[in-house]
């Protein structure tokens, strides 16, 4: 069976699943919502950055970043719950390559991941928050599919590795507040102390969101291209890392 | 599209669908398979008996190429289980032991992702799952999602979803644990079935003893990693000699045993919760014998009865211990149940 079939059957799946559970849904989005709301109208007021950006304008953003980045981690879960319940052994018997069950679960969590975080940008696109042409928003979705498959397959990556969904759970919040905290989705990363400084800047989070912000608002402080080049780079690093795990992976 | 390897037999048209060589499988310290050898022939329903740990869920991995042997080799319809792990994939369907359903799916979705996996095209994929639900009787429940589904009906749509793609060699490993007598009756009929109208070789694990001999053409007794007897199941029973006497004395006495040991038509003599198990040649000549013995030492004899001997007296007499039933998997198997319904 050829490689595009069992990719279109792994996602067909995904989004069955994702059609059906709500609360899993609304659920994921409830804290970005909530960062986005009360931080980006509590802080409003102390916030000085270029003149015409606001704060909520700022981390808009990087809210987008967030929503990718949490439900992209945690997609490596459906492996685990697969493992857990014994599916995974009625798909690593089945006549096809790994490499199209990963490419298949990869591309049906972006595709949910993607899904959250568009409702995020339409929403800052109808809050007049952001800027709404059409080259910027495409280039938008670049960063944005990019930062997705990327934490998607360092999800899978740790996943393959494991057979506890719990235990996942936990290494995947100690692993995404830091993530989160230091990517600059909440405050501008000029003019920090000198180990912050290299925090953010090793973090590919960073890149993911500065990208957006020129995307979006027309200021970065990273060239976009530069942005790109990180980014594109740590998606290949996962993308083999996870891909190697995931072939040896015991069935 | 129709898989192509169920028309192919690389070793050729009369040699054994299943070949196994001199099959080790170590973890760590334990040793599950030790220099295993076995030939299936195509058609045959057979069977691997053998207590919970003995390796039968082991060999049928490494058969279905999900585990790597430590040693020796396997082909199935000629292909190397390690080296030609495709060909071996399109080439068997399995049932495994543990539950292994997408249960936020519906029967049917479940099918046609399995038919999707396999390359069906989608009228065919349409005709199959037709044909393998009706088959396990579960058409009128279809849409319902798996979460709704009972064990049993699970278990059937498992069966349903391995023969979907029509394979050479079917695996069912362990297919009526945890379900009721009446269910398990059931699926012993539909395997019946399989072997009748698609004419295909099953190669069954139980550690049931009654499913091995109800269902199996020959069955390979499996104990500690290797097989300790291979034969059908009269064969194994023959070797125990005509018939089981069962005996009850008020008290077991040491010399009533040896007595009876060393008389000519006793094969063998087993103590167990106080009753005396005897295999005897020709059972109704000796009971009159018997009570000779026992009159001689004084003994008393409270109860006689007189049975064909089953696959459990043959299991008894080639390890030395009962088969036990399920106490060390049971727990777990609650478990995976309740998990299902707090999942997620």
């Amino acid at each position: 069976m050829n490689f595009a079939s069992t990719v279109y059957t792994l996602w067909l799946r995904e989004m069955k699943r994702f059609k059906r559970n709500r609360s899993r849904l609304f659920g994921s989005m409830a804290l970005p919502v909530l960062f986005l709301l009360v931080l980006g109208s509590g802080f409003s007021g102390f916030f000085q950055y270029r003149s015409g950006v606001s704060y909520i304008q700022f981390i808009g953003p990087g809210i987008i970043g967030m929503q990718l980045l949490f439900s992209s981690m945690f997609g490596g879960l459906t492996v685990l719950w697969d493992k857990q319940f014994g599916f995974l052994k009625e798909i690593l018997v089945a006549p096809i390559s790994r490499i199209g069950i990963m490419a298949g679960t990869t591309l049906g969590t972006v595709t949910t991941s993607m899904a959250k975080a568009m409702v995020f940008l339409i929403a800052l696109i109808v809050g007049g928050l952001v800027k709404a042409d059409p080259a910027g928003v495409a280039l938008a979705l670049v960063y944005m599919f990019l930062i997705s498959a990327a934490f998607v397959s360092l999800g899978i990556a740790f996943a393959a590795r494991m057979s506890d969904p719990h235990g996942f759970q936990l290494v995947m919040n100690f692993l995404i507040m830091p993530v989160f905290f230091l990517s600059g989705a909440l405050f501008p990363l000029e003019n920090l102390p000198g180990w912050l400084t290299v925090l953010t800047r090793a973090n590919p989070l960073t890149y993911g969101i500065d990208g957006m912000r020129f995307a979006l608002g027309g200021f970065s402080l990273f060239s976009p291209v530069w942005d790109l080049a990180a980014l594109l780079g740590f998606w290949v690093f996962t993308t083999v890392a996870g891909a190697v795990l995931f072939r040896r992976m015991p069935a | 599209m129709t898989p192509q390897a169920s028309f192919l037999n690389k070793g050729g048209i009369d040699s054994p669908i299943i070949r196994i060589t001199g099959l080790t499988k170590q973890f760590n310290d334990v040793t599950a398979l030790e220099n295993l050898n076995l030939e299936i022939e195509k058609g045959e329903l057979f069977g691997l008996l053998g207590p919970n740990g003995a390796g039968k869920t082991t060999l049928i991995s490494i058969l279905a190429t999900i585990l790597d042997a430590t040693s020796g080799t396997a082909t199935v319809c000629g292909f190397d289980v390690r080296r030609e792990e495709d060909s071996v994939r399109k080439s068997i369907g399995i049932v495994f032991q543990d539950p292994s359903l997408d249960d936020e799916l519906t029967g049917e979705e479940n099918l046609d992702f399995h038919g999707r996996l396999y390359g069906m095209d989608p009228a065919t994929r349409r005709e199959r799952m037709d044909e393998v639900l009706n088959l396990v009787d579960l058409v009128d429940r279809r849409n319902g999602f798996v979460k709704t589904y009972s064990g049993g009906m699970r278990r059937r749509l498992e069966i349903a979803r391995g023969l979907m793609h029509r394979p050479q060699v079917l695996f069912l490993d362990e297919p009526t644990l945890g379900l009721d007598p009446q269910t398990r009756r059931k699926i012993w009929n539909y395997i019946r079935n399989l072997k009748k109208s698609f004419g295909m070789t099953i190669i069954l694990t139980t550690h049931y003893m009654d499913e091995a001999d109800q269902l199996c053409s020959r069955i390979a007794v499996i104990d500690r990693g290797g097989i300790v007897a291979m034969d059908t199941p009269e064969g194994l029973k023959a070797r125990l000699g005509g018939e089981v006497l069962e005996l009850e004395t008020p008290v077991v006495r040491k010399d009533f045993l040896t007595d009876l040991r060393n008389s000519d038509d006793v094969g063998n003599v087993t103590l167990e919760d106080g009753k005396l198990f005897l295999t005897v040649r020709n059972g109704e000549s000796f009971v009159p014998k018997v009570f000779e013995i026992a009159q001689n030492l004084g003994i008393e004899i409270s109860s006689v009865s007189m049975r064909k001997p089953n696959l459990e007296d043959v299991f008894i007499k080639l390890t030395g211990r009962e088969i036990r039933d399920d106490t060390v998997r049971a727990p777990k198997e609650r478990m995976r149940i309740f998990m299902r319904r707090t999942r997620r």
